[in-house]
């Protein structure tokens, strides 16, 4: 099911009742005859045009404009409001409408540069800011004493307080991700909400901690709060770049470095990348976290490499023909190879373990088989038997060895789930 | 301790003492009845630093590994402790906070160090603040945000001046070596980051006096989030570099002579670039270059690599394919740029025999030429099927015949003088169970085309196949 249409319709209806309500009523008058809040309000939608321009993929493919959300954040937890009636807190409305403009503000030079807009994001931080503006107006409502005129002698409970509105905030955005991505991708719920919250936890929170810092500071030190505590934040994000680069980097020179065995004449071209594809995706919709994912298709990529050790290559690299102790050797030595980084020893036991039977005697399951192996094992003997063919029969006839092999050698539930996910892919050629 | 000399022993113990000294009598006042309140400030710092500490602990092995742990949260803990608790109570933070679990392992003495030494710039810098008329910030309290602007700042200065002192001494003690010249090798580089992030001390302390204690987890939690990525930065790095090298080996294990030589290749490239000035960025590709120069070996049939006889002219086509098969192996690696080029001409020559393009001279890249002498060097100076290792006289010696024709001179040059400066360690990684090296009885070229003794004859065949018009390399 996909999340992701009712979401950006749902922040659309808001964005239009927002900006209505700020046209229709006195709050127009008052926000814009104002020098000072109009200043304000013109601060805040450039900042997070700012950040919106000055986006940040995080390591495993996220994006985040963490500015930008963390301007948005403080704009809605302002605690102190000069203008109408002794109101407190900027009126929701007046926050989606800044927060919007400034949105499409920094969207729009990412669209003249053709770059990806990210409607789905744009959708959860207005939505997210909404919630955080009307649960900071509910807490000021029941913390603060009607007849306070300055929020200063509160400051300290206005702090915790809102700091805690920020976190709720960030859990409620990290779960609408999770939804969209649950839909998107056919990851289930549960674990796309794992990955989000792995995904997000370093950025988020130094996102909160800078929206509740500038939201605080606001009163004192006015419009210079903006750019100094965005300087905290622009560290973090200079550091979830690098750190980013390199997990690029370190994918990629496994990919290459896994067409080593291809190259040598040991496997089907394309055959380690194939596998680890289809790997892949068996894995995500059984249910793997991205974490396990990782490892999942580090292991495929280079499950091949301990053929190195043979001195004649095996004729087309299939390994699922060839007796079940040269497997396991094969697999033995590919296995040492990996063990030898140091780093990766969770996926030398999956490749150490990708030519083990799901069933070694009749009827009993081996319970330590990880799944990553199993998965490994299935995908690695599809891909030996039907290779790149389109040709359903061919695909067919592989499907059907696998399954007459599920009494013994392959898992029957990945063994369906692949099938599924080859037929799926059939019908859509 | 006891591995330290006398001088330092005595320093570090005169350190210890006053620092002890110090945070026994700050906490001793801090006890007096109007202070109390001030004992809540202190815990909670150096509970954040406990916090920021603890969350790098299970990335402790790469944390240790990284060079420089460039993000600080002890410097702002420092001077926020410095505008809030003023001299009594500042250096009791940051002792404590030195004393307090963290990433890297030290030794006691060293903790201790640390701690007394962190106290005492503490302290100097309080009293340094104080003396330059700032006021101690507290909750709740206005105060004049730029008459305290200038003092701290001096004072952030005078405490990274005395720990500097402080450290730079224990180490000159220790080492040997002249304090000026500790400083410049080992703190200089981070004199103005640590100055910079005092700022960030002074903005915890502005917010604490409106917004109260949550302010200095505010402050510091972007910091934290920081610190922690480049941790993990630091780790994944660790992590490519193991495994990239663990690959290699692989690589290595199709040819059992040729085990370690890749890294040894690598290694004596770096000391070719190093020594002819090279920008330490295209160093690090260089090294990159050097352990994968032979990746393309791979795609040459084990059995002729291991061939201990006399290799047919197809045979010989086969091993020269492999710079080729390195670079469709590698082309897809953006970050090895130049590293490509240096592994697809590697066995290219000067004087225009080599393969497999056949360029000549400055035609050939910078990073192939280098390679082209540490490939040699390493080959003569290990063992192969054919002959026993040679001495490096004997293999500089060669390398000086060969050059102009061969090789490059000033690479060759720039070997030799790096080799005289910081030696050369042959570790003739050979395992045990090759049988010893036939050095008569084979033909004096082997299957080896590293070796330029052999390559003479090789570069004959090369010549001698294109006059013929036969396909010899790859493409």
């Amino acid at each position: 099911m996909r999340v992701v249409g009712p979401v950006v319709f749902l922040a659309g209806l808001v964005v239009i009742a927002a900006v209505t309500v700020v046209y229709s009523r006195e709050l127009w008058q008052n926000t814009f005859t104002d020098d000072a809040v109009l200043r304000t309000c013109a601060a805040f939608a450039l900042f997070i045009a700012v950040g919106e321009i000055m986006r940040l993929t995080l390591p495993g493919g996220r994006e985040s404009a963490p500015l930008a959300s963390a301007g948005a954040l403080a704009f809605a937890l302002l605690p102190l409001w000069i203008g109408i009636d002794g109101a407190k807190g900027v009126p929701t409305p007046l926050v989606i409408t800044v927060v919007t403009v400034g949105s499409l503000l920094g969207a729009f030079p990412r669209a003249v540069a053709r770059r990806a807009i990210h409607v789905d994001e744009l959708a959860r931080r207005i939505l997210v800011t909404a919630l955080a503006s009307w649960l900071m107006h509910q807490v000021l409502v029941w913390a603060v004493p009607e007849s306070t005129t300055t929020l200063e002698e509160q400051a300290s409970k206005v702090a915790i307080l809102a700091a805690l509105v920020a976190a709720i905030a960030s859990v409620a955005d990290a779960l609408l991700a999770a939804a969209i991505r649950s839909g998107n991708e056919r990851v289930p719920f549960r674990t796309a909400v794992v990955d989000e919250a792995r995904a997000l936890i370093g950025i988020a929170s130094a996102i909160a901690a800078t929206g509740v810092l500038i939201a605080l500071s606001y009163p004192r030190m006015k419009l210079w709060a903006l750019p100094i505590f965005a300087i905290p934040l622009l560290l973090t994000q200079f550091s979830f770049r690098r750190y980013a680069t390199i997990q690029a980097t370190y994918l990629q020179t496994i990919r290459s470095l896994s067409k080593v065995t291809e190259v040598g004449g040991y496997t089907e071209t394309g055959h380690s990348r194939r596998v680890a594809d289809l790997a892949v995706t068996v894995g995500r919709e059984l249910g793997l976290s991205q974490r396990d994912l990782d490892d999942l298709e580090y292991a495929a990529l280079m499950h091949d490499i301990g053929q190195l050790s043979l001195s004649e290559p095996i004729p087309g690299g299939a390994t699922t023909l060839v007796s079940q102790l040269d497997q396991r050797q094969i697999a033995e030595y590919g296995a040492e190879v990996i063990a030898q980084a140091g780093v990766l020893d969770k996926v030398a036991d999956i490749v150490e373990r990708q030519s083990d039977p799901y069933r070694p005697r009749r009827g009993s399951v081996d319970p330590d088989l990880p799944l990553e192996s199993r998965i490994i094992k299935v995908c690695n003997a599809y891909d030996d038997l039907a290779g790149t063919s389109l040709e359903s029969d061919r695909q067919l006839q592989a499907l059907e060895r696998l399954a007459l092999g599920t009494d013994r050698e392959y898992d029957p539930a990945v063994v369906d789930m692949l099938a599924a996910i080859v037929m799926r892919d059939a019908v859509s050629v | 301790m006891r591995e330290l000399p006398f001088g330092a022993r005595l320093y570090v113990a005169a350190v210890v003492l006053a620092g002890s000294v110090l945070v026994a009598v700050d906490a001793y006042l801090l006890t007096q009845p109007e202070r109390r309140s001030q004992w809540l400030t202190v815990l909670g710092l150096s509970f954040l630093v406990l916090v920021a500490n603890l969350l790098l602990t299970p990335l402790r092995r790469a944390v240790v590994d990284a060079p420089v742990v460039s993000i600080s949260i002890d410097v702002p803990v420092g001077i926020a402790s410095v505008l809030l608790l003023g001299p009594i109570g500042a250096p009791l933070v940051m002792g404590a906070s030195a004393l307090m679990p963290s990433t890297t392992k030290l030794p006691l003495f060293k903790k201790l160090f640390n701690a007394a030494m962190l106290a005492l710039a503490t302290w100097v810098a309080a009293w340094t603040y104080a003396g330059l008329g700032g006021a101690t910030i507290s909750y709740g309290e206005t105060f004049d945000a730029r008459a305290v602007v200038f003092p701290i700042l001096v004072a952030a200065l005078v405490m990274e001046a005395v720990n500097a002192i402080l450290m730079v001494t224990v180490i000159a003690l220790t080492e040997h070596v002249s304090p000026l010249r500790v400083w410049f090798g080992t703190m200089a580089e981070s004199a103005l980051p640590l100055f910079i992030y005092s700022i960030f001390g002074l903005l915890i302390a502005v917010v604490w006096s409106f917004a109260g204690p949550i302010s200095a987890v505010l402050v510091l939690a972007p910091l934290m989030v920081a610190r922690w990525v480049f941790a993990q930065f630091a780790a994944r790095q660790a992590a490519y570099e193991a495994t990239m090298r663990s690959l290699i080996k692989a690589v290595e294990t199709k040819d059992l002579y040729t085990r370690g030589h890749s890294e040894r290749v690598s290694r004596a490239s770096v000391l070719i670039g190093r020594a002819s000035g090279m920008r330490e960025d295209r160093v690090t590709t260089l090294r990159y270059a050097g352990t994968l120069h032979d990746v393309g070996k791979l795609g040459v049939p084990t059995r002729v690599l291991q061939k201990a006889g006399k290799l047919t002219d197809e045979e010989y086509q086969a091993i020269q394919q492999h710079p080729t098969r390195g670079r469709e192996i590698t082309r897809e690696l953006e970050f090895l740029g130049e590293a490509i080029e240096g592994i697809h001409y590697h066995h290219e020559r000067i004087d225009g025999r080599g393969y497999p393009m056949g360029l000549k001279g400055e035609e050939i890249p910078e990073f192939a030429r280098i390679i082209a002498v540490a490939d040699a060097f390493d080959s003569m100076t290990t063992t192969r099927s054919y002959r026993g290792a040679r001495s490096i006289e004997d293999a500089v010696l060669e390398l000086r015949r060969c050059k102009g024709s061969q090789f490059d001179p000033v690479m060759v040059e720039a070997l030799i003088e790096a080799i005289e400066a910081h030696g050369w360690d042959v570790t003739d990684t050979l395992p045990e169970i090759i049988p010893a090296p036939i050095s008569e009885a084979l033909p004096t070229f082997g299957s080896d085309d590293d070796d330029p003794t052999a390559r003479d004859s090789l570069a004959e065949l090369v010549a001698k196949s294109r006059d013929d018009g036969k396909p010899w390399a790859g493409e």
